[in-house]
């Protein structure tokens, strides 16, 4: 099978490899380039802990083929923390105890970090933050803390005064 | 395991198209491949070419007029129109029913045209696009042909595109005066397929009777269904909840629905009934409002 050169850029690094076409998003991103924060979960489009964000939207790349993302810039969880600092969105995880045995956590914060992008400045109801993560299962059932870190995030609580 | 396949990435609707009409026999379209992908990650799929349209630009739109109603390009993802300003003014059905349509994830990455070509009978789109009265434009090489969405899907997991044609473009009339439509699938969580589903468009003449009537049933059989003995008798009759009680017990006799591990046939007849009946009432409202 002949292989084919990707250029992509992931978490604002840009990046060159050969692969075969039928490699998916996921495959790259932890097998190839090494950002195993990323995790493997269902490969059925259920679970959403390979969720990584492509231009600021979130996908779940069990299921994305990865040449499809040709030029496009991917953030994987590694890509939220910026010059040792931890993004908001993680500080509140830590915040709210938003772990337990941590597998989803990589895919919530992307879905986290997408929705809260998504809806700068405006108000968002406990509502749309559990359908935020409509798209993330977190089989311990610690969705409540990972809400209240959303929320706080949300409110303006970890804006730099 | 994905099988190998060839990968074909047209720089434009032409060339796609001649590239499908050079590998129809051994080709699979993908766009968005959020049901495309799983199904050749079981080797239920094995395509020796894969022809990739995500990226053709010119067949991602959304466009509206008063006149000739709703066009949308084939690759227009569903998050593109369950955030669309001009549908949810238009055909508020069409982002209810987006809003329920898997996760955010799926809906970012997944297109209109690439669900339809699946013609999985749990899909969202095609009975709420029946419902509306939608048109598909399907297009090879040499012609283009459009069929009503109701004489789309044939079998499960199959329409009546051929290999060689690609949808173009899903057509929404603009709906009369005084129509509602509503939707609903019956589901255990929000961002699954659903069990049975129900979409009801009804349009009311001046003096409140019912002028015109679409019941479709999802996942009911192996293609969306309309059920048009309880259409037929919904036509000049007045606001009714008997009747509308009556138009679900048809729905629910006039359908074939599949017995498996989500739910029996039985409990699926009931909920379409049930469905109907309560998707009928909300249409009605809406056109009266």
């Amino acid at each position: 099978m002949e292989k084919r050169l990707l250029k992509l850029s992931v978490n604002g690094e840009k990046y060159e490899v050969y692969i075969n076409p039928k490699t998916l998003l996921v495959e790259v991103i932890r097998d190839h380039l090494g950002f195993t924060g990323t995790k493997r979960g269902c490969e059925t489009v259920s679970c959403g802990a390979c969720t990584v964000n492509v231009e600021d939207m979130s996908v779940k790349s069990c299921s994305v083929l990865a040449v499809q993302v040709e030029g496009l810039n991917v953030t994987t969880a590694e890509g939220l923390e910026k010059d040792g600092k931890l993004s908001d969105v993680q500080v509140a995880f830590l915040d709210q105890g938003a772990y337990q045995c941590g597998f989803c956590t990589s895919g919530m914060l992307m879905s986290a970090t997408a929705l809260l992008k998504e809806n700068e400045g405006k108000t968002l109801t406990e509502h749309q933050i559990r359908e935020g993560i409509e798209g993330n299962i977190c089989r311990c059932t610690g969705y409540n803390s990972i809400v209240r870190a959303i929320d706080a995030v949300a409110q303006g609580k970890y804006k730099e005064a | 395991m994905i099988h190998d396949f060839n990968y074909l990435k047209p720089g434009s609707l032409k060339e796609a198209l001649s590239m499908l009409a050079e590998h129809k026999d051994e080709c699979k379209v993908i766009c968005g491949g959020q049901s495309l992908l799983i199904v050749m990650r079981q080797g239920m799929v094995t395509p020796e070419y894969l022809l990739d349209i995500k990226h053709v630009k010119e067949m991602n739109y959304i466009s509206f007029d008063a006149k000739d109603g709703l066009r949308l390009g084939a690759t227009t993802t569903h998050r593109e129109i369950e955030k669309s300003d001009v549908i949810a003014k238009n055909y508020p059905v069409l982002v209810a029913m987006e809003n329920k349509l898997a996760s955010i994830q799926t809906r970012n990455w997944g297109t209109i045209g690439g669900n339809l070509a699946h013609a999985d009978p749990a899909g969202d789109p095609g009975p709420v696009l029946i419902a509306l009265k939608g048109s598909v434009k399907v297009g090879s090489a040499s012609e283009e042909r459009v069929f009503p969405l109701d004489e789309f899907f044939v079998d499960y997991f199959a329409t009546q595109k051929n290999d060689d044609e690609l949808i173009l473009e899903i057509q929404v009339p603009v709906p009369e005066p005084k129509t509602g439509t509503a939707y609903q699938k019956f589901n255990l969580l929000d961002s699954d397929m659903g069990i049975v589903a129900a979409a009801v468009s009804v349009t009311l003449n001046n003096d409140g009777t019912c002028k015109d009537a679409r019941i479709v049933l999802g996942n009911a059989g192996p293609v969306p269904i309309r059920v048009k003995r309880a259409e037929e008798l919904l036509v000049g009759k007045k606001y009714d909840e008997a009747l509308f009680a009556e138009a679900g017990k048809i729905a629910s006799e006039d359908c074939e629905p599949v017995d498996d591990i989500h739910a029996s046939e039985a409990q699926r007849r009931h909920v379409a009934g049930v469905y109907t009946k309560r998707m009928l009432k909300k249409a009605w409202e809406q056109a009266m409002a």
